[in-house]
């Protein structure tokens, strides 16, 4: 589904990525893991399309196609999502006006006319119910004043009614309390099949009991420099980075 | 990349002004020039009575001595107007008076189609009646007879003239004196059409009125002159709409306004203004020079207005409110859009004269390109305005760093019993706004629109219903091109 080699990234002449290689089937989940500052949230924008760096070298294909010539509207548009690790406010933007564009710019592109009302409420009702996510809270502006994990589960309810085919979730689980972890997860469950693909980014093992993923990746400098199992987050937990620290 | 062109292609599609045809058709027309005869001419032209061609001369002679007077404290740039290169009667020909609607020219009726105007009854929105004037004339206004059974007069000024000469010499240049200002004082000189309203006692006008102004000729003036009188304890609400075609040269366009609202009346005021507003260069549109002003003259009388300009290369224009009944109320709600070159200088007055009088001013400005926008508010409160209050909230929104924004609120409080407030945002739309937009699939033309939209929704809920869609659409399509 991804396909990530050898990708070299700068921020300001100074290089933050120095050669991601990562390769996602469709139905798998994978997971990075790294102490702060190495690089993850700006692999995850590199992969959106974020404005400010520059790609020295390397290349990211998306199902066949060069990700990195697309616009970020079109690449959206493509199936790719982005869980913010801090989402934006949108003063004045009620979080179900921008539901609302959002799910029609995707139906746009798919040949679809817009959703009619009685069918978006409908359809955000369920998955708010599901979520767990209180009724006015889709009323208010979105982000606005949302508290951490409100704005967590915010960027996860996008996520489910959007169905992307390729989705990173740049540490969605920091700020949630158990239950919402656990309400969080099952959402990210719910979407997962054969036809879709997903990077967990996480500080956090605990995440992964909920989310079991395929793969689990460890970060540090800038590189990815360990790769395993399941086991890997248990035994990240118990020893830290130091390790691969060195390694790195 | 593909996307980015798509988007750009579409863009330029739609930066097209959709309005900015011309319609081919026959007119009359005065010849060049300002001068006594052609305030004779255009008297003469609409049958009046010699009051009103003495009023419009002593306006006119009034205006001579203004020459060098125009307004200049206004935060816009533009050059100097010669009055005597336009002119300042067109109509379209068309036979005598009309019996009934068919009658009307069908190149008009194509005209205002295009424009989403329907003038023929059996395909109007339902509930809004239309008064649709065509450079200086009123062509055509609908359910005239529905009207006219409830006791509703709505008809063009010229023929308020002629059928209710009683009610126009009362009120007419009651709010606006004619030696109120430069452009009102030419107005008053040379003014061709407009509408009148006549709300009866009582009554609730069932129907939304409305009337919708275009300028087709070429270096024409459209000068028009709207009179809105809800007698005691009535209701109406009006909406205004206007654009113009797509020229290199400037048009100006001079309009007065005046509303007169009795004891317990109340009228809501809505103008969707999308003149010509010239191209990404500055070149061409509508210099925009409007007096509108309501009188709240009874006790608990209620004026509202609501403006979304998006248009006009200038807009000078503050719709205000004169407050003298006791425990009226006064109200003003503003979009102001400015894109490419177009300036605007708009905001209100609020003027308390009575016990308990209340005004409220939302206004909205968004400046892109490299537009310049300005707030300009009076609040003043009399002596006598006992417990007085207002409240004023001004926000602007900047698209790009290219654009001005400025807020130049005036409080005048003469009365220790009142209370005034007012507060003032400014923000910008940032990067990380636009991608987390863009990240949602949304483009970045879908994303300003909806963001610009939630910056102003509390003005576009004041209007109409059948309205606020079309408002809402117009915000997208007035920034196309402002990012990116
Ligand atoms: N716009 C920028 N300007 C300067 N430095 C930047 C910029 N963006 C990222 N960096 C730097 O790049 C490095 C990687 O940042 P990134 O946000 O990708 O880390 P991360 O792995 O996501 O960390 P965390 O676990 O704390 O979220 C950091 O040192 C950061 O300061
Ligand atoms: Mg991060």
């Amino acid at each position: 589904m991804i396909e990530i080699k050898n990708l070299h990234v700068s921020v300001q002449g100074k290089e933050i990525l120095k050669g991601i290689s990562l390769s996602i089937n469709a139905g798998e989940v994978h997971a990075i893991m790294g102490p702060n500052g190495t690089g993850k949230s700006t692999l995850s924008n590199v992969i959106a399309g974020r404005e400010g760096y520059e790609i020295t070298q390397g290349s990211v294909t998306f199902a066949g196609q060069d990700l990195l010539a697309m616009e970020p509207d079109a690449r959206a548009r493509a199936g790719v999502f982005l869980a913010f690790q801090y989402p934006v406010e949108i003063p004045g933007v009620s979080t179900s006006a921008f539901l609302k564009t959002a799910i029609n710019a995707k139906r746009r592109a798919e040949g679809l006319k817009e959703i009619d009302a009685m069918e978006f409420l409908k359809l955000v009702k369920a998955k708010t119910k599901a979520l767990g996510i209180a009724d006015d809270m889709i009323k208010r502006p979105l982000n606005v004043g949302f508290s951490g994990g409100e704005k967590k589960r915010a960027e996860v309810l996008q996520m489910t009614l959007l169905e992307p085919k390729f989705a990173v979730l740049d540490e969605t689980d920091s700020g949630l309390d158990i239950d919402a972890l656990k309400v969080v997860s099952d959402g990210v469950n719910a979407l997962r099949g054969p036809e879709r693909a997903f990077l967990v980014i996480t500080h956090y093992q605990r995440l992964l009991n909920y989310i079991v993923p395929d793969h689990v990746h460890v970060m540090t400098g800038g590189r990815i420099v360990a790769s395993g199992g399941r086991e890997l987050a248990l035994e990240l937990e118990a020893n830290g980075y130091a390790k691969y620290m060195a390694a790195a | 990349m593909a996307a980015r062109s798509d988007t750009a292609a579409a863009v330029k599609d739609i930066e097209a002004y959709k309005y900015g045809f011309v319609t081919d058709i026959e007119s009359d027309r005065a010849p060049k020039g300002l001068n006594e005869d052609i305030v004779r001419f255009i008297s003469a032209k609409k049958n009046e009575p010699a009051w009103l061609l003495e009023w419009r001369l002593k306006a006119f002679r009034y205006w001579l001595t203004l020459a060098d007077l125009e307004p200049a404290w206004a935060k816009l740039h533009y050059p100097k107007i010669d009055y005597q290169d336009a002119y300042y009667y067109a109509a379209p020909k068309q036979k005598a008076a009309l019996k009934s609607m068919d009658e009307v020219d069908p190149q008009l009726v194509e005209t205002y189609k295009k424009l989403g105007i329907p003038l023929l009854e059996q395909q109007i929105m339902s509930g809004v009646a239309v008064d649709a004037v065509f450079d200086s004339v009123s062509v055509a206004t609908t359910y005239k007879k529905k009207l006219n059974e409830l006791g509703v007069i709505f008809c063009p000024i010229s023929e308020a003239v002629q059928k209710h000469p009683e009610l126009v010499q009362k009120y007419l240049g009651s709010v606006v004196p004619v030696a109120d200002n430069f452009f009102a004082t030419l107005n008053s000189a040379v003014f061709t059409d407009g509408s009148f309203v006549y709300i009866p006692k009582g009554l609730r006008c069932p129907m939304e009125l409305s009337t919708y102004f275009r300028i087709n000729e070429k270096n024409t003036g459209q000068f028009e002159r709207t009179l809105i009188i809800a007698d005691e304890g009535s209701y109406v609400s009006y909406l205004e709409g206007c654009t113009a075609p797509q020229r290199d040269e400037n048009q100006l366009h001079a309009a007065v306004v005046e509303l007169v609202a009795l004891d317990d009346a109340e009228i809501k005021y809505s103008t969707v203004q999308n003149w010509f507003p010239g191209d990404k260069d500055g070149k061409g549109g509508i210099y925009n020079f409007v007096t509108k002003r309501g009188a709240c003259r009874g006790k608990n009388s209620k004026i509202m207005w609501t403006q979304v300009e998006t248009g006009s290369a200038i807009t000078w224009k503050y719709p205000s409110c004169i407050l003298q009944g006791d425990n009226s109320v006064g109200e003003f709600y503003s979009v102001a859009i400015t894109n490419n070159r177009q300036q605007a200088d708009t905001g209100t007055k609020m003027i308390h004269i009575g016990r308990n009088t209340r005004s409220k001013i939302i206004s909205k400005g968004i400046s892109a390109g490299k537009s310049s926008n300005t707030y300009r508010g009076l609040v003043r409160v009399q002596g006598k305005a006992d417990g007085a209050r207002n409240y004023t909230q001004c926000d602007s929104l900047l698209i790009g760093s290219a654009c001005a924004a400025h807020t130049v609120p005036y409080i005048e409080n003469r009365n220790p019993t009142a209370q005034t407030e007012h507060e003032a945002t400014t923000s910008k739309i940032s990067e990380d706004q636009l991608f987390y937009c863009l990240q949602r699939g949304m483009t970045e033309e879908e994303a300003v629109s909806l963001i610009v939209n939630g910056f102003c929704k509390e003005v576009l809920q004041t209007l109409p219903m059948e309205f606020a869609v079309e408002a809402q659409k117009l915000v997208g399509i007035s920034l196309e091109g402002s990012v990116g």
